[in-house]
């Protein structure tokens, strides 16, 4: 049976009911990183912080936004923005955070893909990341219905007749994902549902599964270099903080978080005051109206790659690259079969491997903003299938890689 | 502490099999409270009267929230098996949505095509597919011819033949 004393101050009381030391030493304190890292290691806790501003100016929108098909519209061009206090100002962190995130979320995406910290025992941090990197694309579309604009609208008629699934004609699969034959109130109000419920708890709980994913394999290094951590960290503990590998968390390596973070946040309110109307279609200002489509419709820069991958094939062929290209990621650490776990730069073919990678998502994003005429056409089919080509490439490419020994 | 092993793994696949009965139920329920509500499925008909019509003017009308392109050919306009016929004249009456992923297509009288902006499909008056990604010509809905006027919804006997046929797809 516990065994209680009487507290000698509020920190021994709490300590003894909820051993507050021990968790700051698992969490904080004694959470070792490498210290040979770069800037690039921030990306995590921009990520988090983001995540943060999106969860706090959500909540202040929650207050005056209508998810009705008659009220949405003006409860958000209206009311949030010009009757509410400050209302403009949580939009614009919003839609900007929300654009943002994902530009950290690729660079996060591609620090991992360089410096291969998904492999060797951290498949699962990989995995864990793809899975949000999933969910953070449906928090995104269903949020985007929210306005009820044109490009709601359109964007919402597009892509729930995915699900169509080509030439199996899936129309009621359809229907009920709609829940009317085409996007209505009833629509709406679900994605709503998703949007400020079920899916922020998805991402919460997988944020949960991907920190806890990092803690056996630790935090990769810009060197690949295999570090006892128990070691490293007895030699900081004894004092020895000069020849350790490691640092601590708190606030060792907080400070260097937080030195990034300082910098991401010069440019992100430079963009929720200056530039948020990058983040806000032009095309969406108009009310939803089922009878006409907008001369053009295309995602938020973010899903254009993809969305590009789709365009340029016929329709079953063009659902199927579709497909690929929203899977194919999570592949990744098994489809590179060198047993190399250094940075792309030391890799070789690995090193053209990466750079093709990042030029040819560039490109399809590029192309995925022109309309599909005339050239473009062209190029968006050649990009789509050099993309395709890429990742059957890389189990062949990796296979001939030469193991690199040592470190 | 000795335990009967049989009662155990009894508890167990009882406690397992009820729950996962409850969860298929649960389920279930869930999926009808995503279905079209009654009053969705039953606003499904239309009647629109075409002896307005002018010849290759596109009208477009609403029935269950879609678009319908009702289109009147002129004399010289090529004959084909999906043209419905009301009074003496021939007309496309389709779905104005592109078969690819849903966009309403524009139509070019002078070009006398349909063309999708969002992907770059084309259709000709009948609704055939001139360009893809569409990979099947414009659906042609229900619909019943009385006098000068088509009831959408309803699926009259020109229909049917025309389903049968699979013309209207």
């Amino acid at each position: 049976m516990a065994h209680f004393t009487k507290a000698t101050s509020i920190h021994d009381w709490l300590n003894q009911r909820l051993a507050v030391d021990k968790v700051e030493k698992v969490l904080a304190t004694e959470y070792w990183i490498p210290k040979n890292i770069n800037f690039l290691w921030a990306m995590g806790m921009i990520l988090a912080v983001t995540f943060g501003l999106l969860l706090i100016s959500g909540i202040f929108l929650l207050m005056y936004y209508k998810p009705d098909t008659k009220l949405a519209f003006d409860s958000v061009n209206y009311t949030i923005m010009s009757q509410v206090g400050y209302g403009w100002l949580w939009r614009h962190v919003h839609a900007v955070a929300a654009s943002v995130v994902f530009l950290i979320i690729y660079i996060h995406m591609f620090t991992a893909i360089y410096y291969g910290s998904y492999k060797k025992g951290r498949e699962m941090i990989w995995i864990s990341g793809m899975l949000l990197f999933v969910t953070f694309s449906a928090e995104a579309f269903s949020g985007y219905m929210l306005p009820w604009g044109q490009m709601s609208y359109w964007a919402g008629m597009v892509i729930t007749n995915i699900f169509s699934m080509g030439s199996l004609n899936l129309n009621g699969l359809v229907e009920w994902i709609r829940g009317g034959y085409v996007p209505g109130d009833a629509y709406l109000t679900r994605f709503f549902m998703l949007h400020v419920v079920l899916l922020p708890l998805v991402i919460m709980a997988l944020i949960v599964f991907h920190f806890a994913a990092l803690r056996i394999p630790h935090v990769n290094n810009q060197d690949g270099e295999e570090i006892d951590f128990e070691e490293e960290s007895a030699k900081y503990l004894a004092g020895s903080t000069r020849q350790s590998k490691v640092i601590r968390f708190q606030f060792d390596f907080l400070s260097k978080d937080i030195l990034v973070l300082g910098f991401f946040f010069i440019f992100f309110f430079y963009l929720v005051f200056y530039h948020f109307e990058f983040a806000m279609d032009p095309v969406n200002f108009d009310p939803a109206n089922g009878l006409k489509t907008p001369t053009h419709i295309y995602p938020e820069w973010y899903f254009l790659w993809s969305y590009e991958i789709l365009r340029p094939f016929p329709k079953n062929p063009g659902l199927i690259a579709f497909g690929f290209a929203q899977v194919i990621f999570f592949l990744l650490p098994f489809l590179d079969r060198s047993p190399n776990a250094v940075p792309a730069g030391r890799r070789g073919i690995f090193k053209v491997w990466f750079w093709l990678l990042l030029i040819n998502m560039v490109a399809l994003t590029i192309l995925g903003k022109l309309p599909p005429v005339g050239i473009y056409t062209t190029y968006g089919t050649i990009a789509a299938y050099f993309f395709i080509g890429l990742w059957i490439a890389l189990p062949i490419v990796t296979k001939l890689e030469k193991p690199i020994g040592g470190k | 502490m000795a335990v009967k092993k049989e009662r155990r793994d009894f508890l167990g696949l009882a406690l397992g099999g009820f729950t996962t009965l409850g969860g298929i139920a649960v389920l279930g329920a869930a999926k009808r409270t995503w279905d079209p509500l009654p009053s969705v499925k039953s606003a499904g008909f239309t009647t629109i009267d075409v002896s307005g019509a002018q010849p290759n003017v596109l009208n477009v009308e609403k029935w269950r929230g879609k678009p319908i392109f009702i289109l009147k050919k002129t004399a010289d306009m090529k004959k084909d098996d999906r043209d419905i016929i009301v009074g003496k004249d021939r007309f496309l009456i389709c779905i104005g949505l592109c078969t690819h992923l849903g966009c309403i297509p524009s139509y070019y009288p002078k070009q006398l095509k349909f063309i999708c902006a969002c992907h770059g499909g084309q259709f000709d008056t009948a609704g055939r597919v001139l360009k893809s990604p569409p990979p099947i010509p414009l659906y042609i809905p229900p619909f019943k011819v009385e006098g000068t006027k088509v009831v959408l919804g309803e699926a009259g006997e020109t229909f049917k033949k025309m389903e049968a046929a699979g013309l209207t797809v």
